[in-house]
């Protein structure tokens, strides 16, 4: 490890801003935002990366629909596989999915392996030009963090999104996420509050399953910005499932969502920071 | 005297940088002789680290002697309700007051279980036996990182090689005594936490495993992985309990999906795997209230289809390792 390089990595050099998206706790939806800001930001003509480095548990190829694809090996390094390219937008994913030959088997390291998996998806895989790199990680505040954080540390990134559920068993461990950047000086851009709410098919009524507003109470006790409510919408899970039968690219059928204007919305609460791009010109 | 993580772990050795790729472990038999080692800044360290097999093994074996059942709860996926089964599977044991029961809190880096039983406000306590566990009830002890913190939200930036140490210490040096059910909630993933207590509790035998899922092919994937984990360090798969099955609506009782079984859910997976299938939880507001405030759901809710669906898992689970 080179202790006195300061140098942010040269495979990010033409990458205008680095979101991270985190959380202390598991199954509240990181992949999912993920997945959503990065259909939001490539239907509205960005050019975006998506970086999974949740090794044991990489949910991001399904997500995507890109399940069985691969990624390929050139001389500048790994090719992150291609979802959508159409005018100025573009959609690149890279996760230790892709790399793994049967879909069930496990991934079953301990922490210096993980750290130089994610030191090589930082240093090998080549993103080109993009406008963001959105990175989904795993819950909790271990070996994957402590390493992205420290390859990021001189990459300069934009900061994190914190995604947390309502209920107080998930803000308690999302509170400790937030003491985590805090530590480690990475900025926050704010909370997204993901399952806030299921509003029946039936009847149209709300019911808060997870109860709800506890992203908004964790933000104003912490003073941190608070970037919206995400309900639980079964047919956005729906769409990830049968994307492959729709016929049009996930990025185009995503336009048509009900989540869609959430998401358009948190994409622009986080570009009214006006945070500079990476990249000089 | 109260245990704090700070003084918990004592820096056995300090590592110079992080241990590259392919490092055999510091604690290992190889450490300091790998093809990593050569290069490596560690490897004075690591040469003059004691070798040969752990002697803390017998010694956690002695400490574990006198419990029946070990059983882990375990998935792949975050967030789908292994801490809050845990808390369930607590409760129903332990209201049979013949029975001493026990739960450990393997998620060191996010810790729930503590909060789901009402007994946040704890601290361990450190006596000549041993550490003492929290006792929720007479017949209930508990172990979690959450009781040694000096605040609630303090986050625990820990490589896994710090875990592993602090697993350690629950498993040998917490004065569990005779129980009949050890319980252990586990953080999601197939990492340290999961390959460590594998390795700690080998000797002294474990039952095997509760594995929850939730019924999207999103969360059965992950759960896949962590079933062929249990195959390969030859831990049983008891049973697979599909949580957050189904949500009636309390307004027009219509059932809806949240998370559409697309695939055929836990059931299908089962047959798929060959492994048993102990049943499917509905979706319940309420279980998670509950659990945010620290109360039994099984006392507050006896006869919801939720609590039924509970009970009934916990009975094949304990016919599973032969109880009852």
């Amino acid at each position: 490890m080179n202790v006195d390089n300061k140098d942010p990595p040269t495979a990010l050099r033409d990458v205008k801003h680095i979101l991270l998206i985190l959380s202390g706790k598991g199954g509240v939806g990181k992949s999912s935002v993920t997945t959503q800001v990065a259909l939001a930001l490539a239907g509205s003509g960005y050019k975006v990366g998506v970086l999974d480095i949740d090794l044991t548990g990489p949910s991001i190829p399904r997500m995507f629909g890109l399940e069985r694809q691969s990624v390929y090996q050139s001389r500048e390094g790994w090719i992150p596989v291609s979802k959508y390219e159409e005018g100025s937008g573009a959609l690149k994913v890279m996760s230790l999915g892709f790399l793994l030959n049967d879909r069930g088997s496990s991934v079953v390291w301990r922490g210096p392996k993980k750290t130089a998996m994610i030191k090589q998806f930082i240093k090998d895989v080549v993103w080109g030009e993009l406008d963001y790199l959105l990175i989904d990680t795993p819950p909790g505040t271990s070996d994957e963090h402590i390493s992205i954080a420290e390859e990021l540390r001189w990459a300069n990134p934009d900061g994190s999104i914190i995604v947390t559920t309502p209920q107080n068993v998930a803000t308690a461990d999302v509170k400790k996420e937030i003491n985590f950047c805090r530590k480690v000086n990475l900025d926050i851009l704010g909370i997204v509050e993901n399952m806030s709410g299921f509003v029946c098919p039936f009847c149209a009524e709300c019911t808060n399953i997870f109860s709800k507003g506890g992203g908004q109470k964790l933000s104003e006790e912490l003073g941190i910005d608070f970037l919206g409510n995400v309900p639980i919408d079964p047919t956005f899970v729906e769409l990830i499932e049968k994307q492959k039968t729709e016929g049009s690219n996930l990025v185009d059928l995503y336009q048509s969502q009900a989540l869609f204007p959430v998401f358009q919305n948190i994409i622009a609460s986080i570009q009214s920071k006006n945070i500079p791009s990476r990249v000089r010109k | 005297m109260t245990a704090e993580v700070s003084h918990i772990l004592p820096p056995d050795y300090h590592l110079k940088e992080a241990e590259p790729e392919h490092c055999p472990g510091p604690e290992s038999e190889a450490a300091g002789q790998g093809d990593a080692c050569n290069g490596c800044a560690n490897k004075e360290i690591c040469e003059s680290l004691p070798k040969g097999p752990d002697p803390d093994i017998p010694l956690i074996t002695e400490n574990l002697a006198q419990i029946e059942h070990k059983i882990l709860v375990l998935s792949g996926k975050g967030g789908v309700g292994k801490s809050t089964f845990t808390s369930m599977l607590c409760w129903a044991l332990s209201s049979d007051e013949d029975l001493q029961i026990g739960a450990m809190d393997l998620d060191i880096c996010g810790p729930s279980l503590p909060r789901m039983l009402g007994c946040t406000k704890e601290s361990v306590h450190e006596s000549n036996t041993g550490w003492s566990p929290v006792y929720v009830a007479d017949n209930l002890a508990t172990m979690s990182i959450q009781y040694m913190l000096p605040e609630d939200d303090s986050a625990i930036i820990w490589r896994g090689s710090k875990k592993n140490a602090l697993i350690k210490k629950f498993l040998k040096d917490v004065d569990w005594d005779a129980l009949d059910y050890l319980i252990v909630d586990t953080p999601p993933g197939t990492s340290d936490e999961h390959i460590s207590i594998n390795k700690f509790m080998n000797e002294s035998g474990i039952d095997g495993a509760l594995v929850v899922t939730t019924p999207q092919e999103v969360a059965l994937l992950d759960v896949r992985k962590e079933i062929d984990f249990c195959r390969k360090a030859g831990i049983k798969v008891l049973g697979l309990v599909e949580n957050m099955s189904g949500f009636v609506c309390p307004n027009c009782k219509g059932q809806s999906q949240i998370f559409k079984p697309t695939t055929g859910g836990g059931e299908r997976l089962c047959e798929e795997l060959k492994i048993p299938f102990f049943g499917s939880v509905p979706l319940d507001p309420r279980v998670g209230k509950s659990c945010d405030e620290g109360r039994s759901f099984l006392d507050e809710h006896p006869d919801s289809p939720a609590s039924l669906a509970i009970l009934n898992v916990v009975e094949r689970l304990r016919d599973s390792v032969g109880d009852i």
